[in-house]
């Protein structure tokens, strides 16, 4: 590190910084889905990297069919695109609930299996539909570009829209879960299903619904993803690990630790990325992870509920 | 002598089992197979060691682990190391720049031995290490996990990060673990060539034979406590820990037998296929080992290594002819046995045992009421194995 010198330096720290909360973006969005699926209802989905990438294959097709048929459009479609992305991943997590999750609620070590079958199956899917090569959407104009504050300092317009998306959404979920008559029953469900049942909650549906919610986040992840990077059909499991770890250093069922979870493993991987080569950052901050969770298996933040 | 055969080979079921895998692997299969389908099966039956371990872990024990990948690798480094170590003596290395050390160190810049590879020069020693690293290394895993009363699936996820953690560690340290080429160009075992026909069909007499040692020491092992604790603790794990008795340690012992059985097994592979590389460690391959197991039948030491053959063979099958359906088969598979034969293949025959046997003998009697329509429509599915 000697080698820098401090204005170049804190330039790095500035720009590493922000690439970080890029990476970071993508992590929240992609935990804040998996934080309702796992750390709520306690089904551990491997395929939720599979239904980021329909999220962003979903992008990728409107981005082609406006492009050729409804060239007018090209500048506004991208919002659209991103609801559509939404319902298409909540729609298929709606399908995988019904056909497969909702027979596995008691074997959760089982439900890992399936879910990782599903998930190649679901890449295999995407192989053969949008090829092996790595697809970009066609990004409107505004979302091109960078801020210049100094010289050495650039900061790119996408990676600011994707934290505004993040932003956004963080305080939906969190409205939508503590504020809200579905939110307030699907806490109840997963809190106590027997007693939620007695009182006149349909469990069944709310435990679809929740699923559906999880993945249909999962979609949007998807979606800003595609501003940053190009999707592949194995995308999604390159952040799979990510994500899980994200949601239990945190502590599941915290929506504070989740964030501040994401957060210390973006800001960390992308600055030691920086200095150690290659993947060597990468592995720094995942042992540092494991370490953590073998000390405190809860998690930084774990909630108080009795389970 | 009864009581052997009891303890060591679970039984007359047991007996006969045992003596029907014998039959399959060591005269069957190498009087039907080519040498080179031969060292197939001998490198699919190295995985099936990973999946007599995850038996014993996951089946018997109730862990599961997404890392078994993590040791299979490194009872297989451990391997390479010695076998790289010889086959770059200062003669066959003349022309590097360092004579005398492996050529990917040579081609990293490196100038000496590093430190870590200079105890692998004795054989001993490394024969040792591809037991003993593992074990360790799953026993301090597991001393802290399972001490904290951590399981289940935050188990499988931090041993999944694991194998995530080691496999980018090799790629990313090219110059000491010649990184994502693995260790490769092995040649000899103590001046003993092992890439000949010869070598590799004394190769595969020896892992079948070591496979058959395993199975018979770990009927042995359930036959005794630690049997009786893992089923007791499957049952009903906290009136175990009530009754006195230290839970944690038997799990993680069962890790440590899990992790020492995936070494041995990375050590054969090594030698039979003669590389490693970190795709061996990763995660997919982690999760493969898994589905081995789950299709034999989680909980019947025969079941994984019959589930391991079949699943190999499969994937080699499918991949070599249809490529673009082999994800889908796997995909399917991994969710067919979760969700409609949660007991595998083990699962499946004795229930088709339980159907056919009073079928049988109704069918004995009637035949022998009215000797008239004897058909011989029952067949008989000799290779795959029952339950233990």
């Amino acid at each position: 590190m000697s080698d820098y010198s401090f204005s170049e330096l804190s330039s790095i720290f500035l720009m590493q910084g922000f690439a970080g909360l890029s990476l970071f973006s993508v992590l929240l969005l992609m935990a804040l889905g998996l934080a309702i699926i796992f750390g709520q209802m306690g089904v551990v989905n491997l395929a939720h990297g599979e239904f980021m990438a329909l999220g962003a294959y979903t992008v990728y097709l409107c981005s082609s069919l406006v492009h050729s048929y409804a060239p007018a459009l090209a500048g506004s479609y991208f919002v659209f695109a991103i609801v559509i992305a939404f319902l298409v991943s909540a729609l298929a997590g709606y399908l995988a609930e019904w056909g497969l999750i909702r027979h596995l609620y008691k074997r959760p070590l089982d439900t890992l299996l399936a879910t990782w079958g599903l998930s190649l199956i679901m890449q295999q899917a995407f192989r053969m539909t949008f090829g092996a090569r790595e697809v970009t959407p066609t990004l409107p104009e505004w979302l091109m570009g960078s801020f210049k504050p100094t010289d050495s300092i650039d900061i790119p317009i996408n990676g600011v829209f994707v934290m505004g998306l993040t932003l956004l959404l963080t305080l939906g979920v969190w409205i939508f879960m503590y504020r809200s008559r579905l939110g307030l029953h699907m806490r109840a469900t997963v809190q106590n299903r027997a007693m939620s049942g007695a009182v006149g909650i349909r469990t069944p549906l709310v435990d679809r619904l929740t699923f559906a919610l999880g993945t249909g986040i999962a979609g949007v992840a998807g979606a800003a993803f595609t501003t940053i990077g190009s999707t592949g059909p194995d995308s999604g499991s390159r952040y799979i690990v990510d994500t899980f770890l994200v949601v239990v250093f945190g502590g599941t069922a915290s929506l504070f630790g989740t964030i501040a979870s994401a957060f210390g493993i973006a800001q960390g991987q992308s600055i030691t990325g920086f200095f150690l080569e290659g993947t060597m950052g990468k592995v720094a901050i995942l042992m540092v992870i494991v370490v953590v969770l073998m000390i405190r298996p809860q998690g930084l933040f774990s909630s108080k509920v009795r389970s | 002598m009864n009581t052997f055969v009891e303890r060591f080979l679970g039984g007359r079921r047991g007996l006969v089992n045992l003596a029907i895998l014998a039959l399959l692997l060591l005269v069957v299969l190498p009087l039907s197979l080519s040498v080179f389908r031969l060292n197939l099966v001998g490198k699919y039956l190295t995985f099936a060691f990973v999946a007599l371990g995850l038996v014993m872990l996951w089946g018997k024990g109730g862990v599961l682990s997404l890392g078994q990948g993590v040791f299979f690798g490194l009872g297989g480094y451990c391997m390479a190391t010695f076998l790289k170590l010889e086959a770059s003596d200062p003669v066959s290395t003349a022309i590097q720049s360092t004579p005398g050390i492996p050529d990917f160190m040579d081609w990293n810049q490196l100038k000496a031995l590093p430190a870590l590879w200079i105890p692998f020069k004795s054989l001993p020693f490394s024969l040792l290490a591809t037991v003993l690293v593992p074990s360790l290394v799953a026993f301090v895993i597991g001393y802290a996990m399972f001490k904290r009363r951590v399981g289940g699936v935050y188990f499988a996820i931090i041993t999944q990060a694991l194998a995530l953690i080691l496999s980018l560690g090799i790629d990313g340290n090219q110059g000491l673990t010649g990184g994502r080429n693995g260790i490769t160009d092995l040649r000899t075992l103590w001046g003993w060539d092992i890439r000949t026909q010869h070598a590799q069909y004394i190769l595969y007499f020896v892992t079948c034979a070591l496979l058959l040692l395993c199975i018979v020491g770990l009927q042995w092992l359930l036959s005794g406590k630690l049997g009786k604790m893992l089923l007791a603790m499957s049952e009903r794990e906290d009136r175990v820990r009530f009754s006195g008795y230290d839970v944690s340690m038997y799990k993680v012992f069962s890790f440590c037998l899990a992790a020492a059985l995936s070494g041995i097994g990375g050590a054969l592979f090594v030698l039979q296929v003669g590389f490693i590389s970190p795709s061996l460690v990763g995660i997919v391959p982690s999760i493969e080992m898994v589905i081995f197991a789950a299709v034999g039948g989680r909980g019947s030491l025969f079941g994984a290594i019959y589930g391991t053959l079949l699943v190999s063979a499969g994937k080699s099958l499918f991949s070599e002819s249809f490529p673009q359906l082999w994800l889908f088969c796997m995909g399917g598979l991994f969710i067919a046995v979760v969700v409609l034969f949660p007991n595998g293949l083990a699962g499946l025959f004795d229930q088709l045992g339980e159907r056919i046997l009073p079928w049988l003998k109704r069918r004995r009697e009637s035949a022998a009421a009215a000797p008239a329509t004897l058909e011989p429509a029952i067949e008989t599915p000799s290779e795959k194995g029952a339950s233990s």
